[in-house]
């Protein structure tokens, strides 16, 4: 699957995005950031306060509890500031 | 119709554009937002705008749809720039057009709410202060939710 980050999280991430293979046992988003930040300090340090991120699956907004594919495209990004 | 762009608009000519020949229309509201010089007291220099390409037009083109259902609008219109800008520039425009005002105004405030706090933009501001990327703000939330029905 293809991860993608936005603003600080992913300057803290330091890349724009990862193509991550969906790992035994992670079925959801919450549980895709809890086997990402176990397993990249990176990626620790930018999903650390849940409070300040946002997800989107395929483009659409979903929350933690969402179901995830291997074929999904993933984004973790804080609240958005446009307009 | 929505835009996502990297250059500046005339909200004159957009407008011509968006009305074109219909003359049903009695009532064209606007919003244009656009680059403050300062932030928390302290001066901006510039500000870069990024943006999550691909969703903020699914983004916006579902703000717009939800905002054709819920009044009776002739046309809508939402351009929204990226990219490095300064104060003064034009950042977003919002144009909704529709028989009476009523509706018009109704639609413009609920299209500049929803896409706060729904459209993927993030600000980064360069200043006095150093180099921040621009906080959500509260009361954008507040102003989305009093459209939930």
């Amino acid at each position: 699957m293809n991860i993608l980050y936005f603003s600080w999280i992913r300057e803290k991430v330091g890349v724009p995005h990862q193509d991550v293979t969906l790992p035994d046992g992670v079925r959801t988003v919450g549980q895709l950031m809890t086997w990402l930040m176990e397993n990249d300090d990176h990626c620790a340090a930018a999903l650390a306060e849940q409070k300040a991120v946002r997800v989107a699956v395929n483009q659409e907004h979903v929350g933690f509890d969402h179901v995830l594919n291997d074929s999904d495209e993933v984004a973790f990004f804080p609240p958005v500031t446009g307009g | 119709m929505i835009r996502v762009q990297k250059e500046d608009f005339d909200i004159s000519s957009e407008i011509d554009a968006l009305v074109g020949e219909d003359r049903g229309i009695g009532g064209i509201c606007s919003f244009m937002g656009t680059v403050r010089d300062m932030a928390d007291g302290a001066s901006i220099d510039s500000m870069t705008l990024e943006h999550y390409t691909g969703m903020t037009e699914k983004a916006l083109s579902g703000i717009e749809e939800e905002a054709n259902n819920r009044w009776n609008l002739s046309a809508t219109l939402i351009i929204h720039r990226y990219g490095e800008l300064y104060p003064g520039d034009r950042i977003v425009l919002v144009v909704t057009a529709s028989p009476h005002r009523e509706e018009a105004f109704m639609a413009c405030q609920f299209l500049m709410d929803w896409l706060k706090t729904k459209a993927p933009f993030w600000k980064r501001e360069e200043g006095e202060a150093g180099s921040k990327w621009v906080d959500a703000r509260a009361a954008d939330d507040l102003a989305t939710d009093r459209w939930r029905q």
